[in-house]
């Protein structure tokens, strides 16, 4: 009998159906990953199975641990069952600790609730545990509080937290989704050799398919509250029987169709030597102030018709770059220009240069007014222009604007909460092409969508800035992204960029062993041919 | 911590001399002459100048200034104009009314809104919220005088168990005195313990929204744990807040109170020196109230920082 057996789950929330007949193992010292889209019911299977379902839950069907059906249990049994038998790690590390206390008393707390073990050696657990998940005794002793952290150790905190008690089964929901490539390939390593030092069974909930490929035993895809499909890894990915599956493994590894780039390029924009400082707080009252670099001679050029992408883990420097690039931020030495002309003059953003550049940017809900309707959100432009269309020119160049993204001329009426993540994205856009620039900078601007959107949202791109003679500089964390979207690529370390090139080039023959270790961290789909051969 | 601590300081002696710069000359510039004043309408031309000349009224701004700051540095806060008394002996009884009556009030709104606030928020939307959330609802709408006047019905006029005001001193006992400032300080802190529960609960709600509370549950925390061990101590800073401007209210803001239950505090001092001209002593009682007030600032700020680990390294 396996470890985790769940049977005909089904939950409603204030009677809104979430999750219908959802049946799934995890056996000891197995990896099951679930999959899906936003929505399908991941996490909040999940939930049921840790009994920390939001008020207004219903369920039916059975959650049997080891032999003990959890949704007949007490609140008070339930508590006495979390973080002993079961463990939890999420998505976001950096607000998954309490700021105000120490990771020691953090993952001792574990411990403690369960009255486990004698006072005196719950410090000396808790230790282990950290040392467990490599966080060692001279870098990170007991004292330290969580904002000492980066996200990464952040995460192997709370991975050290779920496992403190050795659970017999660990629930890990998006535990990497938050973190760069080479941590997060570190965090999957991790979490694949707990499972097999201690036997426990992991289940993964992840929403990208090529995370799970390598380390799942088996997967289940969810949609719409219900799994479509479940089985052994390699053979999933051989069979793929269901149509979602199929099409969420097309859209993760879409390819777009790149219209040809233009052939009478000028030079656009031209970054040269720019250095931006920031500085940091004085450790000593009378020393001299530091400074950190987050942009140290950074030079690179862009032609009219340009795709270029630009890939770096957090803190390289290249939203800052972007900042300077849009006339946002004063540098500290080099200059930028658009056509000649420079983005900055004079302490304030130069209003000519700035209407030519637009930028799109990563949330697209934050990214709006929720009070104004989408008409007046995507005209916002105009107030770069000396003279902004009115009346019929105005409907006129809003209508176009929604017509290009795909959208109709009637949404203009609407308000940004009436619309999909998608939906959302595609009125950004449009906002950017409203007053025709002649460069958009994507910054991260797919990385929240889901991957049947996001393949959309790719295409929209590529055909936009054809049908526009468009330049874009797009900003990324996720590399096959970059890779089908861009001719160039500039790689970014540190505040430098460390590597550029054609971006086929760059992704099959890196040189510089930054650029390789990135690469190499990051997660791939298999490839289908080679495993329909070698499955029966 | 140490470096966040004399930041903190430094910035407390700015703000003092900043703040005794502006209430000497704000107060020099208000209308009305203390001499003309104290010796009334029909007074001497050259009687009045003999009398400025005593009180030092006829030097230079600056030099009046310096010498009122070295002189309360010194425990010399002047001689009142109209009672003829140091300051610093009138100000000192006065202070012994007000400080115990709002430590006492401020003690009681923290026993009552800390539990009401926390209790609130563990019942969020049910019974136990809805009825904490109408009587805050009350407390905050009706003024503490109204209060006032109830307790005294209530618990002196009908029950006999306080007297209805005045103050014995502090030389008859502890309890007599604290006894007689029960009634008043119950009364000052009704509506602040229902400001401050609000504040505790709506705190509380937010924290115990945060990612770090479904960690703690998902180790195995019950609700009441989780809130107790987690959820307390990081909604602690707008209570400190809170806290903080409400002591400062209360030293100076008793004035009704003062009224009502005929104690000889602060705010009656201020108020009879304010309608008879006594700048010195409106000067010095604003000087020291502003002189609490950043001194609790200074003591919430350091409270802030031990609260909040994040606080101590930036600095």
């Amino acid at each position: 009998m396996s470890l985790l057996s769940i049977r005909n789950l089904s939950l409603s929330i204030h009677g809104a159906p979430i999750l219908s007949a959802v049946s799934l193992d995890v056996g000891a010292g197995e990896i099951v990953a679930i999959t899906g889209e936003s929505g399908s019911g991941k996490s909040m299977t999940a939930l049921a199975t840790m009994g920390l379902l939001p008020r207004g839950a219903q369920t039916n069907g059975t959650v049997t641990l080891d032999g003990t059906d959890l949704t007949q249990l007490s609140e008070r049994k339930l508590c006495g069952l979390r973080g002993r038998e079961v463990g939890m790690v999420f998505q976001e590390p950096m607000t998954a600790l309490n700021p105000v206390q120490t990771i020691g008393r953090q993952v001792a707390e574990t411990i403690l609730i369960h009255r486990a073990m004698t006072p005196a050696k719950v410090e000396e657990r808790a230790r282990e545990m950290l040392d467990r998940v490599g966080l060692p005794a001279d870098r990170f002793p007991l004292d330290r509080y969580p904002h000492e952290l980066s996200g990464g150790q952040r995460q192997r905190v709370v991975i050290a937290m779920a496992i403190a008690l050795r659970p017999k089964l660990l629930i890990a929901d998006e535990p990497t989704t938050a973190l760069d490539v080479t941590t997060q390939a570190q965090i999957l390593a991790l979490l694949k050799s707990l499972t097999a030092d201690f036997g426990m069974g992991l289940l993964m909930i992840t929403h990208d398919l090529a995370v799970v490929s390598d380390m799942a035993d088996r997967i289940a895809v969810m949609q719409k509250g219900r799994i479509v499909e479940q089985g052994p890894t390699r053979q999933l990915f051989a069979r793929m029987e269901h149509p979602y599956t199929r099409a969420l493994f097309e859209a993760s590894d879409h390819r777009v169709a790149m219209p040809p780039a233009p052939a009478d390029a000028r030079p656009l924009l031209q970054v040269k030597g720019v250095v931006r400082d920031y500085p940091l707080p004085k450790t000593q009252l009378f020393a001299p102030r530091q400074h950190h670099r987050a942009v140290d001679n950074v030079s690179l050029t862009l032609n009219t018709g340009d795709r270029v992408g630009l890939v770096g883990e957090s803190g390289c420097g290249k939203s800052t770059l972007t900042r300077a690039i849009l006339g946002l931020e004063e540098v500290q030495a080099g200059q930028i220009t658009l056509d000649g002309e420079p983005v900055f003059t004079g302490h304030r953003p130069n209003l000519d240069t700035r209407r030519r550049i637009q930028v799109v940017f990563q949330d697209p809900f934050g990214s709006f007014n929720p009070r104004h309707r989408v008409g007046r959100l995507i005209t916002e432009p105009f107030h770069l222009l000396d003279a902004p269309p009115k009346g019929t020119a105005r409907e006129a160049a809003i209508a176009e604007a929604l017509n290009a993204v795909g959208l109709t001329p009637n949404d203009a009426q609407r308000y940004i909460h009436e619309f999909s993540g998608g939906q959302r994205q595609r009125i950004a856009i449009a906002r950017a092409l409203i007053i025709r620039p002649e460069l958009i900078v994507f910054d991260e601007a797919v990385s929240a969508l889901d991957v049947r959107v996001r393949a959309q949202i790719l295409d929209l791109i590529a055909r936009i800035s054809a049908e526009h003679g468009l330049a874009y500089l797009f900003i990324s964390h996720d590399l096959s992204v970059v890779r089908r979207v861009t001719d160039r690529v500039f790689v970014m370390q540190a505040g430098r960029i460390v590597e550029d090139g054609p971006t086929e080039r760059v992704f099959s023959a890196p040189e510089h062993p930054y650029t390789r270790s990135l690469i190499a961290a990051a997660p791939t789909l298999p490839d289908l041919t080679h495993l329909k051969e070698a499955t029966p | 911590m140490l470096r966040y601590t004399l930041k903190r300081a430094l910035s407390l002696l700015v703000s003092l001399l900043v703040a005794s710069l502006v209430i000497f000359f704000v107060v020099e510039v208000a209308p009305g002459d203390p001499a003309a004043y104290m010796l009334g309408v029909n007074a001497q031309e050259d009687t009045l100048a003999a009398l400025r000349a005593e009180l030092g009224l006829d030097q230079p701004k600056l030099v009046r200034y310096a010498a009122w700051v070295t002189g309360m540095l010194q425990g010399d806060f002047g001689t009142s104009y109209t009672y003829r008394t140091p300051v610093a002996q009138m100000v000192a009884d006065r202070l012994w009314v007000s400080l115990p009556l709002a430590a006492y009030a401020l003690a009681l709104s923290t026993l009552i809104a800390f539990p009401a606030g926390i209790y609130a928020a563990s019942r969020r939307g049910r019974a136990g919220d809805m009825a904490v959330m109408g009587a805050t609802q009350l407390g905050v709408a009706v003024p503490n005088f109204w209060f006032a006047m109830m307790l005294v019905v209530i618990f002196a006029i009908n029950l006999r168990w306080f007297s209805a005001g005045g103050f014995p001193g502090w030389e008859g006992g502890v309890l007599p005195a604290l006894k007689a400032l029960t009634l008043p300080a119950i009364a000052l802190a009704l509506p602040q313990a229902a400001i401050l529960a609000r504040v505790m609960r709506s705190a509380l709600l937010d924290t115990l929204g945060e990612d770090f509370i479904r960690t703690a549950r998902a180790k195995g925390l019950s609700p009441g744990q989780a809130l107790r061990a987690h959820a307390l101590r990081n909604a602690l800073i707008p209570v400190l807040t809170i806290l903080g401007l409400q002591f400062s209210f209360l030293l100076a803001g008793a004035i009704i109170i003062e009224q009502v239950f005929f104690l000889p505090g602060l705010g009656r001092l201020v108020f009879q020196a304010i309608s008879a001209r006594d700048l010195i002593v409106v000067e010095s009682v604003v000087m020291l109230l502003v002189f609490a007030v950043i001194v609790v600032n200074f003591l919430v700020d350091l409270a802030y920082a031990a609260v909040d680990p994040r606080l101590r390294a930036r600095t």
